[in-house]
């Protein structure tokens, strides 16, 4: 019997290392997208074993809208890294400055 | 310690060691590559939760699409991996501090204390007919039909966003001009010359 907790620690698990990776890789876009892909897939792993503990298939249909959006999130997010490795030829976040006032 | 125990322990160890490569290794390639794994073992954890459809859905939408366009778009740019770097090892100890203390007081929220087995008991397991697929399914189009649609519509905004982001026209390059060629007749292209016929050498 595995408890309801282990799960929702290697969720908290998951999380952190999402956070530290965007600590970590500040300069690269790419993989600042996959921590943001790290962070949704812990929050889905509490989202399963909370349905499966409380018995409430609901929690898996969240899951299904949370994949939804982040297809449709990491598919334009890719898009605005093209583009703007197109017009500025880099992908390191200290370079995306000519907003800076 | 049951066959599931050994099961969830190894895919949960597989599922964070491979989590922190992601974010450690030099070669975006290999990032993707381990988040691939991640994955994998992610959908064999939510097996062990008995979500089914969960699971292959993981493993269809996001190593089959979401990762093969990650690696389509890192292979596509030319990166500079090494400037890329810069400051890893400046915000090491502060993203390790973070990750620590999130790390403590999600376990201090989340821990055997509150969500143990004496709080939250195992539920029975499905019977070998239940069907997650059509638990899903019943629920999908009933209750949350609305949401399911409005996701629909999120999707084919995405391409849309998607397409109109990365199209773009470069007024150097020969096109074809659709117009004209369709616009064309015979007249324009054939001409008929009437001339005697040659003997055969």
């Amino acid at each position: 019997m595995i408890p309801l907790s282990n799960y929702l620690i290697v969720g908290a698990l998951l999380f952190c290392l999402g956070t530290a990776g965007v600590f970590l890789n500040r300069k690269n876009l790419i993989i600042l997208l996959m921590c943001v892909e790290l962070m949704l897939l812990a929050v889905n792993m509490n989202f399963v074993a909370f349905s499966h503990y409380l018995g409430d298939a609901a929690g898996q249909v969240f899951v299904f809208f949370i994949l939804t959006v982040a297809a449709a999130e990491s598919a334009i997010g890719l898009a605005i890294l093209v583009v703007l490795f197109r017009n500025r030829g880099s992908i390191n976040v200290a370079d995306i400055d000519s907003l800076k006032g | 310690m049951s066959f599931e125990q050994i099961l969830f322990y190894v895919f949960s160890a597989i599922t964070v060691l491979a989590a922190g490569m992601v974010i450690t290794v030099r070669n975006p390639v290999h990032a993707a590559m381990f988040l691939v794994l991640t994955f994998f073992s992610s959908a064999a954890l939510w097996m062990l939760l008995e979500a089914e459809f969960l699971a292959i859905v993981l493993v269809l939408v996001y190593v089959g699409a979401v990762m093969v366009l990650f690696l389509f778009v890192v292979m596509m740019l030319d990166l500079n991996t090494t400037l890329l770097r810069e400051g890893f090892a400046r915000y090491l100890p502060l993203g390790i501090l973070v990750a620590v203390l999130i790390a403590v007081i999600m376990g201090l929220a989340v821990g055997q204390n509150h969500f143990g087995l004496a709080q939250v008991a195992a539920p029975a397991p499905h019977a070998a007919s239940y069907s997650n697929t059509q638990q899903l399914g019943e629920l999908l189009y009933t209750t949350y039909v609305y949401p399911f649609e409005i996701a629909a519509v999120i999707l084919l905004v995405a391409i849309v966003a998607a397409i109109a982001l990365t199209l773009r026209r470069r007024p150097n390059t020969k096109h074809q001009r659709v117009d004209q060629q369709v616009a064309t007749r015979r007249e324009d292209r054939v001409r008929l010359v009437s001339m005697t016929a040659e003997e055969r050498k």
